[in-house]
């Protein structure tokens, strides 16, 4: 081990070692230290954000730790939106959490361990560092789904999302033995090697399925996604928020680099494997979606759908499709913490409720909330000019450069499809009258992240640049250009 | 040779056997007793490959640890068997069905077992070859060199492990008597004991 290498993984040994010193304050202080402990962790995220793009400038593919790690344009790309979602979902989280009475210090902490894990996800460079990354950040997100445990929804939601998380684990490591079995290693880049040069065996086939799978489980991707919604439900709403943005761009971000950095060569064994869960989860998102009440089952079907989607770009295989599902998953982060930003405030008399029903007459009671909403919902059912409109365009553009014409038209179907439910919420917004008022009395920090997300969402389309080149670089960099 | 071959199949039938008894034994104690069984007998099978550390884990860490767990959950729970079955039939035909499916699966990889011809290269790192060092002095040389990134993440692991169990179930109860040794020291005589001069005959 050289010094090269610390500096390549400087960010996340920071993250590791930040996470302990605040545990060990957390312990002294106890659970008074709560709204401390959540702004340092947030600010150690941003450090750790920042420390990327000061030690890793260049964005060229850095290898260390004996080939376990890489850190590249594209793990860069996906860690900075993977830290700020995780950073939002904290901030978001500190007035709830004291509202709601689950003060527990180590609430934080465990999130930025799980972003620590999603971080490693993004740059393993190897099937042993792809699964222990994968454990550690699915191993807090069971915990703290199951924070508030006094409540019988939220522990079963992590007791639900252990059990099965266990079982996509062990189709993953079964996958990989399978891989590591006909490949001899365990490297990407040998296995890549073994892939050009002895073609692609039945067992290898095999391994690939069973990988993605395991990974499929990860993104909630259907036929795997059963898990989701009772998830989203029973979990407290800012690990709801959590939940949906950043292990999800880091799931898709490992899923990408694993089909095309050592399995590249093998398109035809997983190309119509990615179309398949791709248009089964955009039905699924699309029409399952409709007759849910709970706003945040509906969040958790949108979710599904939206992974669909960003599959779209993968099932293409080329850089272009890489580029929109990066672009995607950058776009999908700020319409989904503005719209959980808006779910953590709805409140009648100082007591949650999660119903759309309960937005009803929103637009007179607090037309500013309402007004957000509307943006992102028009975003989510991508209608231009917003900027959930672009992302649909990047990832069906690519579909159909690729030849792909039959899935791109699926997609643009189940859009128009689930289009319906998110048209209802502002329908009901604006057309209901209103039963009960919604509290106003959001805190500043959920206000300003609402403004500046709606903010994104809507002017994408004045200065895309920064996410899209971004997203350029970061696929052209694992298509080795 | 025929004794390595013996004891291959000596250990390898008590294994199954061993298995076969854990999953239909009518006393849950007799099924972890038999897992423990078990993995005595596959640690045996790991001996004859020469894989003698990993033997050894699994003897320490499974049945000392992880087996002896068990025995403590099912003695402490009451499990009803009669209950848990009830279901067993009714599942008996997907269950037969998931498990056709492996095994052809299996048939699968056996027949169109190619190995690619870089494996030879890649088979031989980092290891140094068994009559060189033992395997557990092997591991030793890689896992805080090669592996320290994967060793250290694993630790991370256990500590987020280590959180998550004392977030879920430690409760900090109201009328609890603990032990405050600082408060102890700082006690006088003066505040703990009253000197009481009794007269004579009669009492207190």
């Amino acid at each position: 081990m050289l010094i090269s290498d610390i500096q390549t993984v400087l960010p996340e040994i920071f993250l590791a070692v930040v996470g302990m010193g605040l545990l060990i304050y957390g312990v002294f202080i106890g659970d008074k230290s709560m709204r401390q402990v959540s702004w340092l962790t947030v600010f150690a995220l941003i450090t750790a954000a920042a420390m990327l793009y000061v030690f890793g400038s260049t964005g060229e593919p850095e290898i260390a730790m004996n080939g376990l790690f890489i850190s590249d344009a594209f793990a860069h790309y996906a860690k900075l939106f993977i830290l700020l979602g995780a950073a939002l979902a904290v901030v978001m989280s500190v007035d709830f959490m004291e509202r709601e009475q689950i003060i527990r210090f180590e609430f934080p902490i465990l999130i930025l361990y799980a972003s620590l894990g999603m971080m490693m996800m993004v740059s393993a460079n190897d099937l042993m560092s792809l699964y222990i990354a994968l454990e550690l950040q699915s191993l807090p997100l069971y915990v703290v789904a199951s924070i508030r445990r006094d409540s019988l929804r939220s522990t079963e939601a992590g007791l639900k999302y252990f059990v099965l998380g266990a079982l996509s684990s062990g189709m993953l490591l079964y996958g990989c033995s399978m891989i590591y079995g006909f490949t001899g290693s365990t490297n990407f880049d040998a296995i890549a090697a073994a892939v050009a040069a002895g073609g692609v065996s039945t067992g290898l086939v095999i391994g690939i399925v069973f990988l993605m799978a395991g990974l499929a489980f990860k993104v909630s991707a259907a036929p795997f996604h059963m898990w989701t919604p009772d998830v989203y439900e029973g979990a407290p709403t800012p690990v709801t928020a959590l939940f949906a943005v950043a292990p999800k761009i880091a799931a898709i971000a490992l899923f990408s680099r694993v089909m095309i950095s050592p399995f590249g060569e093998a398109i035809e064994a997983w190309q119509q494997v990615v179309i398949l869960i791709s248009i089964l989860s955009m039905a699924l998102g699309s029409i399952a979606a409709i007759a849910q009440t709970n706003i945040k089952r509906l969040m958790a079907y949108s979710s599904i759908g939206h992974m669909g989607f960003a599959l779209v770009g993968l099932a293409a295989g080329t850089e272009t499709g890489i580029r929109g599902v990066m672009i995607y998953m950058a776009i999908y982060l700020f319409m989904n913490v503005g719209t959980f930003a808006i779910i953590l405030s709805m409140r009648q008399q100082g007591r949650m409720v999660e119903g759309i029903n309960d937005l009803a007459g929103l637009s007179k009671t607090s037309p500013g909330m309402a007004l957000a909403l509307t943006i992102f919902m028009f975003s989510m059912a991508g209608i231009p000019p917003l900027a959930g409109f672009f992302s649909k365009l990047y990832v069906f553009s690519a579909a159909i450069e690729a030849g792909l014409v039959t899935l791109a038209i699926l997609g643009v179907i189940a859009s128009v499809i689930g289009a319906f439910y998110y048209l209802r919420i502002i329908k009901v917004m604006y057309f209901d009258a209103p039963v009960e008022p919604i509290d106003d009395d959001m805190p500043r920090e959920t206000k300003a992240i609402m403004a500046v997300t709606a903010f994104v969402t809507l002017f994408f389309f004045i200065w895309p640049s920064p996410i899209v080149d971004g997203a350029a670089q970061a696929a052209s960099v694992l298509f080795g250009g | 040779m025929v004794i390595q071959a013996l004891a291959f199949y000596l250990f390898a039938g008590i294994t199954v056997a061993s298995a076969v008894m854990v999953v239909s034994s009518r006393n849950p104690v007799h099924s972890v007793l038999f897992l423990i069984l078990a993995f005595f007998n596959s640690a045996g099978l790991f001996v004859l490959l020469g894989a003698e550390f990993l033997a050894m884990i699994l003897v320490i860490v499974y049945v000392g640890a992880v087996a002896v767990l068990f025995l403590f959950v099912v003695m402490m729970l009451d499990v009803n068997v009669a209950q848990l079955r009830q279901g067993f039939l009714q599942y008996l035909p997907i269950g037969m069905l998931v498990g056709i499916v492996l095994l052809m699966e299996l048939a699968l990889i056996g027949g169109a077992w190619v190995l690619t011809p870089e494996i030879e290269a890649a088979l031989g790192q980092p290891i140094p070859p068994v009559t060189e060092v033992t395997n557990t002095e092997a591991l030793g040389q890689v896992i805080y060199t090669h592996y320290v990134y994967l060793f250290q993440a694993a630790g991370l692991i256990l500590l987020v492990a280590m959180i998550g169990a004392i977030v879920l179930t430690l409760r900090t109860r109201e009328g609890v008597k603990r032990q405050s040794i600082s408060k102890q020291n700082a006690k006088q005589r003066s505040e703990a004991v009253t000197v009481v001069k009794v007269p004579t005959g009669e009492g207190m």
